[in-house]
């Protein structure tokens, strides 16, 4: 079932890279994919804590519009930060640390890179459950860890 | 100029805006590590919306019958992956240098060492 789901992913791709739709370049395609199959059918699949796969895509594809939204509205943030004439009197960096409840990898992962694309926040180190993050301003700081992490405990952990 | 032609063209003014918000945040933020905010944030919305408009832009005069629609679209779903792309790259990327940063030891710069 992995394999096949794997080599079906792969071989969409090779098409849509490709866009070559003879005998030789597809022929060529199979036997690439097999190979990749074979070699690597449980890195696309890789879960530890033994979830069901669907339901973190699906929390995933749930998760994605409302990241992006919170991109605009830190790119919104930064551009009025860098565009303010007395800049250094509104920014104030810190190092702040806290611990996450996410147990999974993937939602952890997923939380760093969320935290790094969001307004004025930068994840610096991750140990465990401990983060280390590099915030901008007090209000940044002061936002995490937050709805961010509810969000994704309720959509990849639970 | 069609509806089409005139999102296309603000997704790209915008792209264009964000971009130059980003050289000019570089420029003018007071350390290393604040500067990669401006690089790492500004920059993959920028390339995201400067991608899209190029992606929305291969769909124009889109017809069932013509292969060179379907060949407009295949380029413009690569032009998408390439967003998907940048989009777990650029925090990666942003991270592996602040950590980079934050274990040789580069000093933060603070608010207060300017009142002393």
């Amino acid at each position: 079932m992995e394999r096949a789901i794997t080599f079906s992913i792969m071989l969409v791709f090779w098409i849509l890279l490709s866009g070559m739709f003879d005998f030789f370049h597809l022929s060529m395609g199979i036997i690439c994919c097999g190979l990749v199959t074979f070699f690597s059918h449980d890195l696309l699949f890789y879960s530890r804590s033994g979830r069901n796969w669907f339901r973190n895509m699906l929390g995933f594809i749930i998760y994605t519009p409302w990241l992006f939204w919170q991109i605009v509205l830190a790119s919104i943030e930064i551009a009025y930060i860098v565009l303010h004439p007395r800049m250094l009197e509104i920014i104030d960096p810190r190092l702040i640390r806290f611990r996450t409840r996410l147990r999974g990898v993937l939602a952890r992962v997923t939380f760093a890179h969320s935290i790094t694309l969001t307004p004025g926040t930068i994840t610096v180190n991750m140990n465990g459950n401990e983060f280390t993050v590099y915030a901008l301003t007090q209000k940044a700081a002061e936002s995490l860890p937050g709805e961010m992490e509810e969000k994704i405990e309720r959509l990849l952990e639970r | 100029m069609s509806l089409l032609s005139w999102i296309v063209t603000f997704f790209l003014m915008a792209g264009v805006f964000f971009f130059i918000v980003g050289s000019v945040g570089i420029l003018r933020f007071p350390d290393f590590y604040s500067r990669l905010h401006a690089a790492g944030k500004c920059d993959t919305l920028a390339t995201a919306l400067v991608l899209g408009a190029v992606a929305l832009f291969g769909l124009r005069d889109f017809d069932w019958n013509s292969f060179q629609s379907w060949e407009n679209l295949r380029v413009s779903l690569k032009v998408m992956m390439i967003v998907l792309f940048v989009y777990v790259a650029s925090p990666s990327a942003t991270h592996a240098i602040t950590k980079a940063a934050f274990i040789v030891g580069v000093e933060p710069w603070e608010k207060r060492k300017r009142n002393r």
